[in-house]
């Protein structure tokens, strides 16, 4: 008996593979198609703002996306800058063929970890084991899996996690042409909804798209505005050291270079914009877009609107900006991003042939809409794991999420859970205040989805305290106590720990004199009146840690994240503070358990629209349970009062409450 | 429930000489401290002025006891500050405690707390409970009243600015790569300009809201037989008090409240002011100096038939610097006083007939609303739960302004928005995050 089986080696099911497989589960990772490990069926990019923040998270705690796409980027930015040290973040373009390579390579070398193609067609409970079990058997005291898959293999394991993506009933539109499809050429998965059905799990419906692929020899890229890759190195791995290298190929010259960076050889991306007729072509065509007559009625995001959405939304936008991305190093397939479209591919062809670069494009791949099913999250804990059925965990876009980092995030999160459950320990809960992993987890435990989900930046209510640069801080003793991290790396992070602290101590003991500060001339800064220490200095907006550096003030040990650190911690020392007290304010909530078996519905004095939401979703927490809109302070107080009196009441029948 | 310090007026409204104000929670002592000039000591009373500290101007005298946890009603540490009962003073001293970090607590939240912290056994749990109800619906219909018309209007409108400059500066954060346009906005700084005159006017009628809410104690003052019951009988329009030509009748005070231009006016009928040997009339005139120290508006009356005595002026002094207002009786009979020397605005009245009874009431609005005006069609806020909540907007908002006036990132603006937006939201009860999102989408063409 496998300890976790994870269906699906999507970014969700990878991700918690590894995890379970490196906690010392005997893990088992099944997939449809072992040709499509990590495809990236989208966009070919990985990272921005929250996204990116969550690949820092994920290597901070011992996860794979960062490494992987580190490996395997041909061009990665930093974004933001300038706009403030939480949101900073960076973003890379994927090879995806290289990227799916690296990742089966990864989990085919993973001790513990078995790979096996297979549909999976049947999922069902099976009894404990039985005390009298022959020797050598797994004595498992609860009720365990039993997998089949549509050709009769069987296995059987402690718990499951469920990474379906899209493939969940799912169903192509391009035009008029439907297709069941998980992913473009791809078959669904059918039967896991009715064996979800079945166990009382139900089922809602999202949708959402892709933009059409052409062939980067019609391109016309004199047309094009060019957008290179970073000059100084960037990554989203921790390394305390070197960067490893980068797995390079040679470049097709169908793409004129971007300016040499000699740290890393990086392709470019091409901008380029839509125009009068473009949006003339697309209007033209509405009645057959399956967004608008009525062939697709699921949600769609709304921040990754279709083209058709957003010219005949924003009528008075004269052209909206597309992305030209090369999918990797040696393919002609460019992902025009921003084009996002399900109408007919005669339409989308011509839509596209209105822009300059683009007059004599040939569509490789048309765009579709894909509509799939999806597990309504107030069904499940912010472990991951279901609330009705014991020992079985979702996570990715049958979440309801989109991205692949987000889905990376969750099948870490599961994937780490389901091996806790599995050596029956307690579960792994990621705090708001520690991680946008934690963030999306709430989130959607907390809330009903109108839309695929996606982290934003906005969602963090702490970001100042959930910054990129200090992710390992933040988590990599998490990741240590899971087993993830081991000591070498332990003791990096901890000595960068200690290097901020140190430094943060040094700063207001040295000074920095106004005819020193006169001797910077390439800073543009604005003079010094009077000696100030280096501390006070680096409160000054246009000052940065390289300023001291180039005083003579810096410590250059210090490693460069560190050095980040210490900037912030300086300027925004205010802010920080400010949200570190509102954290401890609500700590308390935020372990106030509700037991789960706690009865709404003899409670009084609830308003009747609280009432319903927290039966619902059956928040894990008083601090939750605040966070479902419709419950208001005064129904909070309600709630903390009935759960003191049962505390009292009962101190000793009520199962402490767990989450 | 949280670990934060609450604060609220513990005495019931516009009632009493003494006026209490409850501070409970781990920064009770700190704020206190940063408010009162006495020395703090564990469960005694100390005797000492609470001082505005942005302005240093004493706002009263005061007895406070402090008591560190857990011997308090709240098993936290609690502050009880004992001062007069104006609610003007009480309210300025919640606010001085909320502005140096102090919440206002929720409706039953000290004997929530005494509850969750094991200081109220079990079978008082239901009574907590009752507590809680009931103020949460009366709270509900008093939230639900105040936002009806033009406050929700206002608040709309002030949060609709805000949402959009947010809104802004998100997707330009979220979506890096999108080019959104500020068009929808304008000059964030001109946006948030506008967003802090509206919450100031918001914050403004506040005063006034509060006056119409609470009412406003006023002492009627004067010399014996001047008139001053046949005035109050006049205001209230019914006879109240004893009226005969005797000096000196009134040897109580009486209190009785007239509406007047839609303020709650609470008459207080003092003992004529009189140096006395009647023991009796003495006591009455014991209580008029208290009244007078406890009102918020003095109505000074004179005989407007005969020259000021030195007790005229003498009492014109006392009330120097206190909203005033002079009625200048017996105006029916003949005009004798010179009131050119008296600084405070005087209405010339006959209680009698009636006469230039409408300026006066006129007179008594405009020192009840601090000299203003009174609000028209200014949207009035009238919750101090309410008012608290726009004051913590007001202060985000100008934290926003200052970050984008000295350069700060954008992500620092946005973080004092969001602040000043949840604080608005618990007025309007509006989710904040539902509300960005829609505004993000709807006003920009972002994601890809």
């Amino acid at each position: 008996m496998y300890d976790v089986a994870v269906i699906g080696a999507g970014h969700a099911g990878c991700e918690a593979a590894l995890a379970a497989a490196r906690m010392g589960c005997r893990t088992l990772l099944l997939t449809m198609n072992l040709d499509t490990i990590a495809l990236m069926p989208c966009n070919p990019s990985v990272g921005g703002p929250a996204k990116g923040h969550v690949v820092r998270e994920l290597d901070a705690l011992g996860g794979q996306m960062a490494r992987t796409t580190d490996r395997t980027f041909i061009q990665i930015r930093m974004l933001n800058t300038g706009k403030g040290p939480a949101v900073q973040v960076p973003r890379a373009q994927a090879d995806k063929r290289l990227y799916m390579l690296e990742m089966k390579k990864t989990l085919e070398r993973q001790p513990n970890l078995t790979l096996r193609q297979a549909t999976i067609t049947g999922l069902a409970r099976i009894p404990p084991t039985a005390p009298a079990a022959p020797p050598g058997a797994d004595l498992w005291p609860r009720p365990a899996f039993h997998l089949t898959s549509h050709t009769g293999q069987a296995f059987d394991a402690k718990t499951v996690v469920l990474t379906a993506g899209t493939s969940l009933a799912g169903r192509t539109i391009t035009g008029n042409a439907t297709l069941a499809a998980g992913r473009a050429g791809e078959p669904p998965a059918l039967g896991i909804s009715d064996a979800l059905r079945a166990w009382g799990i139900s089922l809602g419906r999202l949708k959402t798209g892709t933009p059409p692929r052409v062939d980067a020899r019609t391109i016309d890229f004199t047309q094009t505005v060019m957008q290179p890759g970073s000059a100084t190195p960037i990554s989203f791995g921790f390394y305390y050291g070197d960067m490893p290298p980068g797995w390079v190929l040679e470049r097709n010259p169908i793409y004129p270079a971007g300016p040499e960076t000699p740290w890393r050889p990086q392709l470019p991306c091409y901008l380029i914009h839509t125009n009068a007729a473009t949006h003339e072509t697309i209007l033209r065509n509405l009645d057959r877009a399956p967004m608008f007559n009525g062939a697709i009625t699921a949600r769609g995001p709304r921040y990754c609107p279709s083209i058709e959405d957003k010219v005949h939304r924003f009528r008075d936008k004269p052209a909206h900006g597309l992305f030209l991305e090369p999918e990797g190093w040696e393919t002609n397939e460019v992902y025009v991003q921003g084009a996002n479209t399900s109408l007919p591919e005669d339409v989308q062809i011509e839509m596209l042939r209105t822009i300059p670069a683009l007059a004599r494009a040939e569509v490789m791949r048309a765009g579709y809409a894909v509509e799939y099913d999806y597990i309504p999250p107030s069904q499940t804990r912010v472990t991951l794991e279901s609330k009705s059925v014991d020992g079985l965990f979702f996570a990715g876009q049958m979440n309801g999420t989109s991205g692949y980092e987000e889905a990376a995030g969750q099948g870490f999160l599961a994937g780490a859970n389901a091996a806790l459950h599995a050596r029956q320990r307690p579960p792994l809960i990621l705090q708001r205040d520690v991680s946008y992993i934690g963030v999306m987890a709430d989130d959607l435990v907390t809330h009903d989805l109108v839309e695929p989900y996606r982290l934003m930046t906005s969602r963090a209510e702490f970001r100042l305290l959930l910054r990129q640069d200090n992710a390992d801080l933040r988590l990599s003793p998490i990741g240590r106590e899971l087993g993830l991290i081991g000591d070498a790396r332990m003791e990096a992070v901890e000595r960068k720990r200690w290097q901020i602290d140190r430094e943060m101590e040094r700063l207001p003991r040295v000074f920095v004199s106004p005819a020193a500060h006169a001797t910077l001339e390439s800073t543009g800064a604005a003079a010094l009146g009077r000696k100030v220490s280096a501390l006070d200095f680096l409160r000054r907006q246009d000052a940065t840690y390289n300023t001291l550096v180039s005083l003579g003030l810096g410590d250059l040990t210090l490693h460069p994240d560190a050095a980040i650190s210490v900037e912030v911690a300086a300027k925004y020392e205010g802010y920080i503070e400010k949200q570190r007290r509102e954290v401890e304010r609500i700590r308390r909530l935020e372990t106030w358990a509700i037991p789960r078996d706690f009865d709404y519905a003899v409670v009084t004095g609830f308003r009747a629209e609280a009432r319903e939401k927290l039966m619902h979703f059956r928040p894990a927490t008083v601090g939750q349970a605040g966070r479902i809109l419709g419950v208001t302070p005064a129904d909070m107080s309600i709630l903390v009062v009935h759960l003191e009196r049962l505390a009292r009441s009962a101190p000793l029948t009520h199962s402490p409450a767990s989450l | 429930m949280y670990d934060d310090t609450i604060v609220a007026i513990a005495t019931p409204p516009g009632r009493g000489g003494l006026g209490v104000v409850r501070l409970s929670g781990r920064e009770a002592w700190r704020i206190t401290g940063e408010l009162f000039t006495g020395r703090l000591a564990d469960h005694r009373a100390v005797y000492g002025t609470l001082r505005d500290g942005e302005r240093g101007e004493m706002v009263d005298e005061a007895m406070v006891t402090a008591m560190a946890a857990p011997q308090t009603y709240t098993r936290e540490d609690v502050v009880e500050i004992s001062c007069h009962g104006s609610p003007v003073v009480l309210q300025r001293v919640v606010a001085l405690a909320l502005r140096h970090g102090a919440r206002l607590a929720s409706p039953g939240e000290f004997t929530l707390r005494a509850f969750l912290h094991g200081r109220i056994d079990l079978a008082q749990a239901e009574s907590v409970l009752d507590v809680i109800q009931a103020q949460t619906e009366a709270g509900l219909r008093q939230a639900v009243d105040g936002l009806r018309g033009r406050l929700s209007g206002a608040l709309k409108e002030a949060q609709d600015v805000l949402l959009g400059v947010q809104a802004y500066l998100t997707a330009c954060i979220d979506f890096p790569e999108d080019e959104v346009e500020s068009q929808a906005v304008g000059d964030p700084k001109d946006a948030l300009e506008r967003a802090a005159k509206m919450l100031q006017d918001l914050k403004a009628s506040a005063g006034a809201g509060m006056v119409y809410r609470n009412g406003v104690a006023t002492a009627i003052i004067g010399r014996p037989n001047v008139g001053k019951s046949s005035l109050l009988n006049r205001l209230l329009g019914e006879e109240r008090a004893i009226v005969t030509p005797m000096p000196g009748t009134t040897r109580d005070t009486v209190e009785e409240t007239a509406n007047i231009r839609g303020i709650p006016f609470r008459l207080i009928d003092t003992a004529g002011l009189r140096s006395t040997e009647d023991a009796v009339e003495r006591m009455g005139m014991e209580r008029s100096r208290r009244a007078m120290e406890r009102a918020d508006v003095l109505l000074l009356v004179v005989d407007g038939s005969m020259a000021l005595t030195d007790e005229d002026t003498a009492l014109l002094a006392a009330a120097d610097g206190r909203p005033t207002v002079v009625a200048a009786n017996k105006c029916d009979l003949a005009r004798g006083t010179d009131l050119s020397q008296v600084k405070a605005p005087v209405a010339c009245i006959s209680a009698l007939t009636g006469e230039g009874m409408d300026g006066l009431a006129a007179l008594l609005e405009s020192a009840a609303l601090g000299g203003k005006a009174a609000p028209s069609d200014a949207p009035l806020v009238t919750n101090p739960r309410h008012a608290a909540a726009l004051e913590r907007a007001l202060a985000s908002v100008t934290a926003a302004q200052r970050g984008l006036r000295d350069g700060l990132p954008q992500e620092m603006v946005t973080i004092d928005l969001s602040a000043a937006l949840e604080a608005l939201g618990e007025i309007t009860g509006q989710g904040v995050h539902e509300a960005l999102l829609d505004t993000i989408f709807s006003q920009f063409c972002v994601g890809k």
